[in-house]
Formats: structure tokens, C-alpha cells, sequence
């Protein structure tokens, strides 16, 4: 390990996080691949199938014969799109899942490493920042397609999620009320005390809007009108085939994934866990790998309600959606955030 | 090891060109596949627009409801709130009582607005 060591600084740090990049890059595919799988079995399960079983044992290798099939097959460009965002529309849909990783803190330290990307004081700024992008990469695929099918989801899209991305913003400034911070590794130790610290127990309802904010934001169940087969035929999406309908579907994997991530983060005290010396950063390697464990354990966890929810509930009307979100959700959001404030004022004085 | 502030910027330069490449190589990789094992079996029906296997009528370019927009500009005013709202929450605990209540009284002209738009029907999905 010395060649590391004779390294400048500024060298050292770009090695460290491109690895790490690498790293999350990898494990982010690797669930967002296999988050597919699981959705098919648990559909299946609660339907009463049986669910993708012929590529591997318990059908575990059906996402490497879908990526390779996706890969293979023709890929057309249909006489009446508009050609270029109709190419870059599936690359986008992809890049701000991505972006939204670097922030949230996996782990403690491994190694004496912090394990987040980039461990920005504007935090969760930064977030909102490149979550509003999301909307671009739909709203381009559905204006590309020139087909009308398309145009409707991607207006729905457009509509829906400026809406929810207000209701998300304003659910989280309680919680920054009570962390005073911004940055995501400060509120993860604000959480790592005790059980009753985690900030779904000391803001149930800014949890609450989060959530319903996030599957809206995600376009999945009950929310997921910008796709709704029944009436769009698939949304945004119909003109796409092949490798470039794959991005789509993966972009949206691994902004449910994120989302997971980021839910874990704020609410479900991250990393930590209120026992067993898991409340303070690691300082062996032992303990870093814990830790991570941990964040996937949850992240996971929430992810598989994500995908049983799809499978409960039914489809929202728009107007129910609007309603919900504008006529419910804001006020609510505000109300919090003033009663929040003043308490916190009360108790301080 | 804490960088320097300016470094963990850097890096978010660096992951942009890494989440960019990510999307476009799988693009451009399928198109040389394309290109060079797989040739194009062009069709007027293949390449014509799908609607649920009908013919389709008329232009894509079809009209919309105005509400989409409505929304869209309340957005604008409720988005800004929100990230005037993030500052405000980081400063709180060291926030004078004038600060306090400058604060209160922007988020009432806020909730003022909404009210605004609720009674004119604007948040009513017709």
C-alpha cells in the first residue's frame, strides 16, 4: 500500500473515490437487476403464480437473460419521432438516480474512510436539485415519441411530479428544524442514539408525506399514472424497444432503490442501529461492514415494501392525485413545519 | 481523511461523466451491435406510431387541458419557498425572536396564497 501513500493528496482522494464510485455503482445494478426479479416472484406470490423459474434455480438468473435479450434485439427508430431526444431521452432517465447517490452516507467509516461520495454540507439541496432533473428524461421521452399515448404520460409526469416534489420539500425541513444540518452524515448521528431519536418516531407525519411524496416521485403504485397500461398502454415509454426501453426500466428501478436509500437516511436513522456500540461510527473493519450491512438491510426492507404496495393497491384517479397532493399534502407539510418550529422555539426559550 | 470543501465537488464532476457514460455506453454499444451483426428490417408498419394496434388518426400534437400549467406556475412560487425554507430550518437554533417571527410571517403569506388559489378553484382537478 505505499505506492498510495507517495501519492499528493488531491490524487489519493480522486483514486479513493473513483473506487468508491465503482463500488456503489456496482452494488446500486446489482439490486436494481435483481429488484426486477423480486418484483416477478412477489407478483407472483401474492397472485398465486409461480413467477419467472426457468433461467437458474428459482429463475435467479432471468435478469442476465433479460439484459442480454434487451441488448440483442432489433433496435428500431420509428419513422415519426423526433430523433434526437428520442436517443438521449433513456440516458437521462438514468443520470439522476446516479447523481442522487453520491450524498447518502452507506456506512460509518471503513478503514478510516467516510463511506459517502461526496460529503456535501448543502446535502440534501443538492438532492432536490437533481430529483427535479428526474422529470426531464420523461417529459423529453414522451415529447420525442410524437405519438399521443406517449405526450399524455409525459404531461401526467410533468404535472405529477412538480406537484409531489413541493409536498417532499416541504415534509423535510421539520427534520432539518430539529438537526440544524443540512448534511446527511449529521443527520444520521442525530438519529444514532436511541430507537426513539430515529425521526420517524419524532416526526411520524413529515414521514408520513415523505413517503407517499416519494412513491409519487417514483411513478410507482398508487401513483403511477404516467404509466398506466390500462389507459396509456405504457406511458412514456410505448415508442421504445430494446436496449433503450431497458434504460427506462432501470432508471426507474434505480430511482426506487435511491429512494429507499434516501428514506433510510432521513427517517430510519441511516446506518445505525440503538444497540450493541452500532450507534458510533466504526472504527474497526469489522465494524464498517456492519454498518453497511445495516443501511442495506433497511434499504432493502423498504424497498420490498415498495414492491408489495404495487401488488395492494390500486390506481389513483388524477384528480384524486392532485387533490392529495395539493389540498392535503402541502397544507399538511406547512402546518408541520410551523407547529414544529414553534415548539422547538418554546422548548428552547 | 476530510478533503477540502473544493474536492467533494470534484468528485461530483467526476460521477456526473461516470452516470452520463453509464447511460450512453449501453447506447452506443447496442448501436455498433446493430450496425454490424444485426441489419435493419425496416416496415411501414413496424416504424409507424403505435396505438393499440388501431391506425391512428390525426397529429400527436393534440390538446391539453390548461390545468397542467396552472400547476406548474404554483409550483414555481411553492418550490422557491421551499428552498428559502432549508436555510431558515439550519439557522433556527441560533435565530433571534425578530428572525423567528420575519420567518412565520412568510411562510402565513405563503399559506395566504394557497388559500388564494384554493377559493379561485385553481387546485380543483375539474
Amino acid at each position: 500500500m505505499d505506492w498510495i501513500n507517495q501519492l499528493s493528496p488531491l490524487w489519493q482522494f480522486t483514486l479513493i473515490s473513483s473506487v468508491k464510485i465503482l463500488c456503489v455503482f456496482s452494488v446500486l445494478m446489482f439490486i436494481v437487476a435483481y429488484a426486477v426479479w423480486v418484483e416477478r416472484k412477489v407478483a407472483a406470490a401474492i397472485q398465486d403464480r409461480i413467477g419467472p423459474n426457468r433461467v437458474g434455480i428459482f429463475g435467479l438468473l432471468q435478469p442476465l437473460a433479460d439484459a442480454g435479450k434487451a441488448f440483442l434485439k432489433e433496435d428500431f427508430t420509428p419513422d415519426h419521432v423526433r430523433k434526437a431526444y428520442y436517443w438521449l431521452a433513456p440516458a437521462i432517465v438514468m443520470t439522476p438516480s446516479l447523481l442522487t447517490v453520491a450524498i447518502i452516507p452507506f456506512g460509518s467509516y471503513l478503514g478510516g474512510e467516510k463511506m459517502v461520495i461526496a460529503d456535501l454540507s448543502v446535502g440534501v439541496l443538492y438532492t432536490f436539485g437533481i430529483v427535479s432533473l428526474g422529470v426531464y428524461g420523461i417529459v423529453l421521452a414522451g415529447y420525442a415519441a410524437n405519438s399521443k399515448y406517449p405526450f399524455l404520460g409525459g404531461i401526467r409526469a410533468s404535472s405529477q411530479m412538480i406537484s409531489y416534489e413541493i409536498a417532499m420539500g416541504l415534509s423535510v425541513v421539520p427534520v432539518f428544524l430539529m438537526v440544524g444540518d443540512l448534511n446527511l452524515t449529521a443527520v444520521v448521528q442525530y438519529q444514532a442514539g436511541s430507537l426513539f431519536d430515529w425521526l420517524i418516531f419524532k416526526q411520524p407525519l413529515a414521514f408520513a408525506i415523505f413517503v407517499a411524496a416519494m412513491f409519487a416521485e417514483m411513478n410507482r403504485l398508487p401513483f403511477d399514472l404516467p404509466e398506466a397500461e390500462q389507459e396509456l398502454a405504457g406511458g412514456y415509454n410505448v415508442e421504445y424497444s430494446s436496449i433503450k426501453f431497458a434504460l427506462f426500466f432501470m432508471g426507474e428501478y434505480a430511482a426506487m432503490t435511491v429512494g429507499s436509500a434516501l428514506l433510510v437516511t432521513l427517517c430510519l436513522g441511516g446506518w445505525s442501529l440503538p444497540f450493541a456500540g452500532l450507534d458510533q461510527p466504526a472504527s474497526t473493519w469489522l465494524g464498517g461492514f456492519l454498518h453497511i450491512g445495516i443501511f442495506l438491510a433497511k434499504m432493502l426492507f423498504v424497498e420490498f415494501t415498495i414492491i408489495w404496495v404495487r401488488w395492494m393497491w390500486p390506481r389513483f384517479r388524477y384528480d384524486q392525485l392532485m387533490n392529495l397532493g395539493w389540498r392535503r399534502l402541502v397544507p399538511l407539510g406547512l402546518a408541520n413545519i410551523v407547529v414544529t418550529a414553534v415548539v422547538l422555539w418554546a422548548l428552547a426559550k | 481523511m476530510t478533503p477540502p470543501e473544493p474536492s467533494s465537488y470534484l468528485v461530483l464532476a467526476l460521477l456526473l461523466v461516470a452516470a452520463l457514460l453509464f447511460g450512453l455506453t449501453p447506447l452506443a454499444l447496442a448501436w455498433l451491435w446493430a450496425r454490424f451483426f444485426s441489419p435493419a428490417k425496416p416496415g411501414p408498419t413496424k416504424h409507424a406510431i403505435y396505438e393499440c394496434g388501431l391506425e391512428s388518426r390525426g397529429d400527436a400534437w393534440i390538446q391539453f387541458r390548461s390545468g397542467y400549467y396552472l400547476y406548474a406556475i404554483l409550483f414555481l412560487i411553492f418550490d422557491v419557498e421551499t428552498v428559502f425554507l432549508l436555510p431558515f430550518a439550519v439557522a433556527f437554533g441560533g435565530l433571534s425572536i425578530g428572525g423567528f417571527v420575519a420567518m412565520m410571517v412568510f411562510i402565513l403569506l405563503l399559506a395566504e396564497g394557497l388559500v388564494w388559489a384554493w377559493q379561485k378553484g385553481v387546485l380543483a382537478w375539474k
